[in-house]
């Protein structure tokens, strides 16, 4: 053998070793990760997840962390499959195969973006429930919907920006401008306006689910603007008001460990319930399709504002703190209606959107 | 007025400074004669083991050596691939990327967001002196005042440099002067990748402080854009960064203005990408590429 031929050899090597490294590395984080499923009794229901994103994105992490929680307790086994992705045919080919070899009683994931293969699949397995996150509404016996709906703790965060702002002007950095973005953002800025009528809100879109980087410019482009409060939608918000030594909220996760002196509260999604109802229902043989949305709202736990932090710079006026528990324990009874609007909200706005 | 185009200019040396360690590690590279397109993998690394070490560690120089060593050693597998096995640069280049974005995901996910969530460090802060003009921090100064002027010494006044650029332009002459084509081109290829990692890791370990899947979002594309925009020169590429950094941050502003807040957001945010579109437009035809770019040296 010449050289040529010994190099030609190495490269196919090569080729081949990458190749199977990348196959190996593009499987581990799409692949299946199973969370305790220690010895289950024959009444411990299956579950199997398929998300289009990653868990690690907040929406998509929020039922994962309700899905492990309930493994954990043993009432369920769990599985799942993160990172489907939007490509055509992706999620239907996956919920089919995990119908077929996995045999679960429920999956639990979402359909956006793949709202008709999604049903279609969901069609020809009538005996698993399909209880996936939507923006259409139930189908079929067995398909069911889901979404975050915390524009209520939204609101009441929007209360407190409105009554702590010193300059009239708080910044909101969110990702996409789709509906179910815009009905928090709308209602952070109608509690803040009916808190301070005299309050300006910024609103940023960085149209991205995920680039902290360009979220925190933005909101440090709010703030050379003039904004003394930031909302923090996405990630990276909350590092440049702690940076500036400014107040902000989180939202869908409880938030205040990043910044323990900046975040006032985070709208908290809570898919527990949801999911508690789900199994039981299924346990008791009497599942049905349903829009499931009052089980992610503030009335059934869902959703909540998590603790006041009278920790932050300045701390939280004690006639401000009550004033929003007050409206937060009207919202839980029924006795007061937090609007949904789902109109885009202006860049720089002094209406919340219709 | 005044405050906001302070802002505005104080913004646009944060923003360029991961595209100017990005960049300028790609005009090395390209220099040499190669295309380097794992850059978007080799920011993602550098950003991802630049954090972890430094929250293992503690210390964010520490983790800032790391991340430059990983750079480097990503650059020397592409040199394995380009230069010892001479595939195709687009291939290994983007195979490379999807590679190394997986791969940190994945370490991601099993040493944080499986366990404690988020990792996180407590970042470098900027030097709060003399306002926000000057207001940045330590790896923006060291990219403009003396990575700059290092790069351009080394390209344009040291022998490295000229074996560098003789490799480029005409691999058969510099190999017959005596110069090692395989060993000079690895030596950029580490170089520049060290670089491009630099720039990653200045997003998790100076500017957030955090890191999330997806972080680098296209900068690494984006810079290599600019280095076509900046003729493989240092200081036209740097300018390119700032050029590209300038509209980022001025359509940041403009959309926080009422009179504009009516014009779709989408169009203000394609602005930093049209003006770079517009400016290849306007300088980069008849660019004169590097004379051996994406041609692997073999003696005949």
């Amino acid at each position: 053998m010449d050289y040529k031929n010994i190099r030609r050899g190495i490269a196919l090597v090569g080729a081949a070793a990458i190749t199977l490294a990348l196959a190996a590395c593009g499987g581990s984080t799409g692949s299946s990760t199973e969370a305790a499923a220690d010895a289950a009794a024959p009444a411990t229901l299956k579950v199997s997840g398929a998300f289009s994103s990653s868990i690690e994105e907040p929406w998509d992490g929020v039922v994962d962390a309700a899905l492990k929680e309930a493994a954990a307790s043993g009432e369920i086994t769990y599985k799942m499959v993160d990172k489907i992705g939007y490509a055509s045919g992706a999620m239907e080919r996956t919920l089919r195969q995990i119908a077929e070899e996995d045999k679960p009683d429920i999956i639990f994931g979402d359909s956006y973006g793949n709202e008709e293969a999604a049903r279609a699949v969901a069609k020809d397995y009538p005996n698993i429930a399909f209880v996936m996150g939507s923006g259409g509404g139930p189908s079929g016996s067995n398909f069911s919907v889901f979404d975050n709906w915390i524009h209520e703790p939204a609101f009441v965060s929007g209360m407190l920006a409105g009554g702590l702002t010193k300059t009239n002007t708080i910044g909101i950095v969110a990702g996409y401008p789709v509906p179910e973005v815009n009905r928090i953002v709308n209602a952070f800025i109608a509690g803040a306006q009916m808190q301070n009528p005299k309050v300006k809100v910024k609103t940023t879109f960085i149209s991205s689910w995920f680039d902290p980087a360009a979220a925190k410019d933005a909101a440090l482009a709010q703030i050379s603007a003039g904004a003394d409060i930031l909302f923090a939608e996405r990630s990276g918000v909350i590092e440049a008001a702690q940076s500036k030594g400014l107040l902000s909220f989180g939202n869908q996760m409880d938030q205040k460990s990043v910044a323990p002196d900046s975040v006032v509260t985070s709208n908290v999604w809570n898919m527990k319930p949801t999911v508690d109802y789900i199994v039981a229902q299924v346990k008791a043989k009497s599942y049905t399709s349903q829009d499931l949305k009052d089980f992610s709202m503030v009335g059934k736990g869902g959703a909540t504002l998590t603790e006041i932090n009278q920790g932050v710079k300045g701390g939280v006026p004690q006639a401000l703190a009550d004033a929003a528990m007050a409206k937060f324990e009207e919202i839980r009874s029924g006795a007061f209606r937090v609007d949904i609007s789902e109109g885009q909200p202006a860049g720089s706005t002094v209406k919340a959107a219709k | 007025m005044i405050e906001t185009l302070i802002g505005i200019i104080g913004a646009t040396l944060r923003i360029s400074t991961p595209l100017v360690f990005a960049s300028l590690g790609e005009v090395i590279t390209e220099r040499a004669g190669m295309l380097n397109l794992s850059i978007e993998g080799t920011m993602y690394t550098g950003a991802f083991v630049g954090i972890t070490v430094a929250a293992q560690t503690g210390s964010l120089t520490t983790g800032l050596i790391a991340a430059i060593i990983a750079g480097a050693i990503v650059g020397c597998v592409m040199g394995f691939l380009v230069v010892t096995l001479g595939v195709n640069q687009h291939v290994a280049g983007l195979g490379l990327t999807l590679l190394l974005i997986s791969a940190s995901n994945t370490a991601n996910r099993i040493l944080f967001t499986n366990k404690d969530g988020m990792v996180r460090v407590d970042p470098w802060k900027p030097f709060d002196f003399a306002g926000p003009i000057f207001s940045q921090y330590w790896l923006t100064y060291a990219a403009f005042l003396i990575l700059a002027p290092a790069l351009w010494w080394l390209l344009w006044r040291s022998g490295i440099g000229i074996r560098i650029r003789a490799v480029g332009e005409n691999p058969e002459s510099a190999d017959v002067a005596g110069i090692s084509v395989a060993r000079t081109r690895y030596f950029a290829l580490a170089l520049g990748g060290a670089l491009m990692a630099a720039g990653g890791a200045f997003i998790t370990l100076a500017f957030l402080g955090s890191f999330t899947i997806n972080i680098i979002n296209g900068r690494g594309w984006v810079a290599i854009a600019l280095v076509i925009f900046g003729r493989w020169g240092i200081w036209r590429t740097v300018s390119g960064a700032l050029l590209f950094a300038l509209v980022s941050a001025t359509q940041q502003q403009l959309r926080l203005v009422p009179a504009l807040s009516h014009l779709p957001f989408e169009i203000l945010l394609a602005l930093p990408y049209l003006a770079v579109i517009a400016g290849l437009a306007i300088t980069g035809r008849n660019v004169p590429y590097p004379g051996a770019y994406l041609k692997p040296y073999r003696r005949l």
